[in-house]
């Protein structure tokens, strides 16, 4: 059981890095519920529970220096941790969306292969 | 590159804990407020905003959970976390801690000190080069390493497959430095002693091969470090220096190394001088007697390459050729080899023995202790279930939760272990000083060393976690919901529990404990009022060496009735004898084979029996409290110039002339063919050891048969301690320097009970220890199911039941564990005890005094254990229990 929930928070915190990189790569300074905002907008129901295991993602992104974070005014003017892509993030980034779109690719494939495609 | 990054960044963060915990909680309370507001502007209300915001963020303490992993170094970090929680817990429950840091200590303790014992004696080989190959010689059936001078000759020279055959004896001498005398402890050694066991001397130089050339030839002496260090203050210039042994000159050649004491582990010489000047340190040459094994053994290096098996072969085909070319001196030439640092298997074998079953009880200590903490842990579990359950809710993981019991577990079993193991050092330092025999250096060298410390480290780990394990099914089957909901009530069914089972192996262990420490205090009274064939009570031994203060040849004996007229006019004393070595006293007695008188081929496969021999005064049976059956004591008449005469006991008349009343007047030979006629049988003794078979014995007048040796037994009325001072004196007008050792018989017979008051003080020590085992275990059980009962108990008080049933019900079943588990334990115990037959003298189980002590005695114990949790059950007020509920 716990093998099989360790698989998936796996991949989940991958994809989630992922996600989260793009989303400042497009947003620009967010806080951390403005990412989640965003990211179930456009996700659907990945972040719908759960919205907290984001944070543990932001920290290790920010720990490999692909994000920075500093302290800002929220809506509500609080104070709220705002985070942004670095030069570096930014780089991780563009290398991992072309990691992703060729695994992408040739998941796709395998999908649409149909046995008399086959030599 | 990126990894190592974030690894810096996480030991960076390691220290700035609080400030992360602050950020990400004020993280946590915006974004659950952000989520709250929005919730809030479609339309929800409030408390359903709230709510709704916090359900989607999921669990809290998981996340942080999560975020500290992502963060810190996780293992540390946990495990300190978990140290300082277990730290917290235990502090919150001192009577627990303590009793289970007790438990442990006791265990831990006594497996520490058997563990040295063993260690010291038995695992660590003597402090030589090469110790591995070095092997000594033991001769014949029984397995004794003394061999005679010539024979050691023949090993030495014809063997192929020693490197070097060294030998060496052990004696005692007066060492005169000009300035005073002391007593000195000599190791007569071959001239190739220390060459063969490869030690360098510490200052001057050894004695070789090379410098003997025939009898007295090598008057020289070595000092061992320590009596250097004590008798000569260090004093470099000793070397070269002439003092006197035994009243003749030696000259110091040089000092031993420090950490070389000999080749027997327990006996530190005090100097070594060559074997050949063996006349001048005992008083008489044995160097060309065949039959006379004096050398305490004999003993060297195999060659590289060599099996032990080979090197006996080797041996035994010199002594087979020894056997056909000495028919009357050598018989039964076969050897064996074995450790010398024991006395080969003499000591070796029974000291083995001895302590392997001493660690096999220590050992059961250790796992009746363990069962008892795991019953503790359990019960403790249990109780902790709503926290556990609480934990589980809140996201825990169970393995995060095993993890913290176990560190529990391991820490108290590391104090339980620290503490264990202070105890027996200090026990082993005790030991180290012990002098169970003043007359002789004895040194147990039970130093505990890093093995010792390994040991006891790896016990604790792994009693930790054997005790730790016990609670895991329980923890790993926690339902936190229905815990939560219904409270820890706990099963209280008919089924049998893992602790129970625990308990009842516990119980089992301790009886068997028990048992076994009955059977030797009952064996040792038993042995302290057997027949000897003497009276020990009311007499005192005086015991001098006589050649040690100078005197020789005929001025022996002439000193000797001197002596015993001396004493023999203080009041109070009822009668006077004299022996060479009493019977039953420190050594062994010397032996020599007999012929029938019809015999005519005197070689020992001839021999009619192998009897030990006595030189005694007329007047010693009467001393002694020794029976005469049949015939008559001797007199001062049976001198050099009489016929020679012998008294015999009845195993010898028996085994030689069938019958008591058939021996006197009869006649057997010696080896030498002199011809002895039997003038008196006195009643069966024993001579070398409490536990040997009925042994063949003779008497000879000590003007037939002189010895220097001079041991006075002396009668009195009553408390002869009070005559030491008067027989001291008296012996000091005869002679100033009649330096004698006064003992009483009993005292002189601690060296046969030594084995017997050791065992029965190791098992008497291991049966508290189990009881004090069973006790905690016991109690703990029925304050537990007392405890967790009280509820039902107050009940059935309320609608009207008697103590009795109360107390049936309370304990009942504890009491029916404690039977069965103490019946059990008891069988156990009889079948354990054959081991202990082999220690402890006349130890039987088959005894009722110790069928009814070890039950009475387990039955105490219980009641004991029971006592305070039975008083609490009875205690119970309905009403108060009631209101508070």
């Amino acid at each position: 059981m716990g093998n099989a929930m360790k698989q998936k928070t796996d991949v989940l915190q991958g994809t989630l890095a992922l996600m989260v990189l793009k989303t400042l790569d497009v947003l620009g300074s967010l806080h951390g519920y403005g990412i989640a905002r965003r990211i179930e907008q456009i996700s659907g129901d990945l972040l719908s529970v759960n919205q907290g295991t984001l944070y543990p993602v932001l920290l290790k992104l920010e720990q490999e220096g692909a994000i920075a974070s500093e302290w800002g005014a929220s809506e509500n003017n609080r104070r709220a941790r705002f985070y942004r892509l670095t030069r570096e993030g930014r780089k991780q980034l563009q290398v991992e969306t072309q990691d992703w779109e060729q695994t992408a690719a040739i998941i796709g494939r395998f999908f649409e292969a149909k046995a008399g495609d086959l030599p | 590159m990126k990894s190592l990054r974030r690894f810096f960044s996480r030991l960076g963060s390691f220290g700035a804990q609080r400030a992360q915990e602050a950020r990400l909680k004020e993280e946590i309370d915006e974004h659950l407020a952000l989520q709250t507001a929005e919730n809030l502007r479609s339309g929800l209300p409030p408390d359903e905003a709230r709510r709704q915001a916090t359900l989607k963020f999921g669990g809290v303490e998981a996340v942080k959970e999560n975020y500290r992993a992502q963060r810190g170094i996780v293992f540390i970090e946990t495990f300190f976390q978990d140290l300082r929680y277990a730290f917290r817990m235990l502090r919150k429950s001192p009577g627990f801690t303590a009793i289970a840091v007790f438990t442990l200590a006791l265990a831990i303790g006594a497996n520490a000190v058997v563990f040295a014992a063993l260690n010291a004696l038995i695992l660590r080989p003597l402090d030589v080069p090469q110790a591995q190959s070095l092997y000594g010689i033991e001769r014949g059936m029984d397995h004794f390493p003394a061999q005679s001078y010539p024979d050691y000759l023949d090993l030495r020279d014809r063997n192929r497959t020693f490197d070097g055959l060294a030998a060496y004896n052990i004696g005692m001498a007066g060492l005169d430095t000009g300035e005073s005398v002391f007593p000195d402890w000599v190791y007569e050694v071959s001239g190739n002693y220390f060459d063969v066991l490869g030690i360098q001397p510490y200052l001057g130089r050894f004695f070789h091969s090379a410098d003997e050339h025939g009898p007295n030839s090598a008057p020289y002496v070595v000092l061992a470090y320590a009596y250097w260090h004590s008798h000569f203050q260090d004093d470099r210039g000793v070397v070269g220096r002439t003092v006197q042994l035994n009243k003749h000159p030696f000259t110091i050649l040089g000092v031993a190394p420090p950490n070389f004491h000999g080749t027997l582990m327990f006996l530190y010489p005090d100097s070594f001088v060559p074997m050949v000047n063996q006349e001048q340190i005992e008083g008489s040459s044995s160097l060309n007697a065949r039959g006379n094994r004096w050398i305490f053994m004999c003993l060297g290096h195999l060659k590289p390459g060599v099996t032990p098996a080979q090197a006996v072969a080797d041996l035994n085909s010199i002594g087979s050729d020894l056997e056909k070319t000495y028919p009357k001196d050598d018989g039964n030439m076969t050897f064996v080899l074995a450790r010398p640092s024991l006395y080969g298997d003499y000591l070796g074998r029974p000291a083995k023995a001895f302590l392997t079953a001493l660690m096999m009880l220590a050992g059961l200590i250790l796992l009746a202790a363990c069962a008892n903490l795991g019953s503790l842990f359990a019960a403790r579990a249990a109780d902790r279930s709503r926290e556990v359950a609480l934990r589980l809710a809140l996201g825990s993981t169970r393995l995060r939760i095993l993890r913290q019991l176990f560190t529990e577990a391991i820490l108290i079993s590391l104090m339980g272990g620290a503490a264990g193991l202070w105890g027996s050092v200090m026990l082993l330092q005790w030991l180290r000083a012990w002098q169970p025999f003043p007359q002789f250096p004895i040194n147990l060298p039970v130093t505990p060393d890093a093995n010792v410390y390994l040991v006891a480290l790896l016990l604790a780990l792994a009693s930790g976690f054997l005790f730790g394990a016990v609670p895991v099914r329980q923890v790993l089957h926690t339902n936190p919901y229905g815990v939560i909901k219904s409270g820890s009530t706990g099963r209280a069914g008919q089924r049998i529990t893992v602790r129970e089972v625990l308990i009842a192996v516990q119980i089992a262990i301790c009886a068997v404990l028990v048992t076994s420490s009955f059977v030797a205090v009952r064996g040792l009274t038993r042995s302290l009022h057997s027949n000897f064939g003497f009276d020990p009570q009311n007499s005192l031994l005086v015991q001098i060496d006589l050649n040690i203060i100078g005197y020789k040849g005929d001025a022996v004996p002439t000193m000797q009735k001197r002596m015993i007229e001396a004493l023999r006019t203080i009041p109070g004393v009822a009668s006077v004898g004299l022996g060479s070595q009493p019977p039953l006293s420190n050594g062994r007695p010397t032996d020599s084979i007999v012929f029938g008188d019809a015999t005519t081929d005197l070689r020992p496969v001839n021999s009619a029996t192998d009897a030990v021999v006595f030189s005694v005064s007329p007047e010693y049976f009467h001393a002694e409290g020794t029976a005469l059956l049949a015939g008559r004591d001797f007199t001062w008449q049976d001198d050099k110039n009489a016929p020679r005469v012998a008294a015999i006991n009845e195993e010898f008349a028996r085994e030689v002339f069938n019958s008591v009343p058939n021996a006197m007047g009869r006649y057997f030979k010696m080896p030498d063919g002199t011809r002895i006629q039997v003038v008196g049988v006195v009643e069966q003794g024993k001579y070398a050891s409490l536990t040997e078979d009925p042994q063949t014995a003779m008497f000879f007048p000590i003007l037939q048969v002189p010895s220097s040796q001079t041991s006075l037994v002396v009668r009195s009325s009553d408390a002869p301690q009070q005559l030491s001072a008067a027989v001291r004196s008296r012996l000091r007008d005869l002679d100033a320097g009649l330096d004698v050792m006064i003992q009483t018989r009993s005292e002189a017979m601690d060296f046969v009970f030594f084995p017997s008051h050791v065992g029965t003080v190791a098992l008497g020590l291991l049966g508290v220890m189990g009881a004090l085992l069973s006790v905690t275990g016991i109690f703990g059980m029925a304050a537990y199911s007392v405890s967790k009962r009280r509820r039902e108990l107050g009940i059935r008080i309320a609608l009207g039941a008697q103590r009795k049933e109360v107390l049936q019900a309370a304990l009942g079943r504890a009491l029916k564990l404690l039977a069965g588990a103490s019946a059990a334990g008891l069988l156990l115990g009889i079948l354990a005890s054959r081991v202990l037959s082999s220690i402890v003298y006349q130890a039987t189980p088959r005894d009722p005094l110790v069928l009814a002590g070890v039950v009475l005695a387990m039955l105490f114990l219980g009641l004991l254990a029971t006592w305070i949790p039975a008083q609490r059950a009875l205690s119970i007020d309905p009403v108060i229990l009631l209101r508070e509920e």
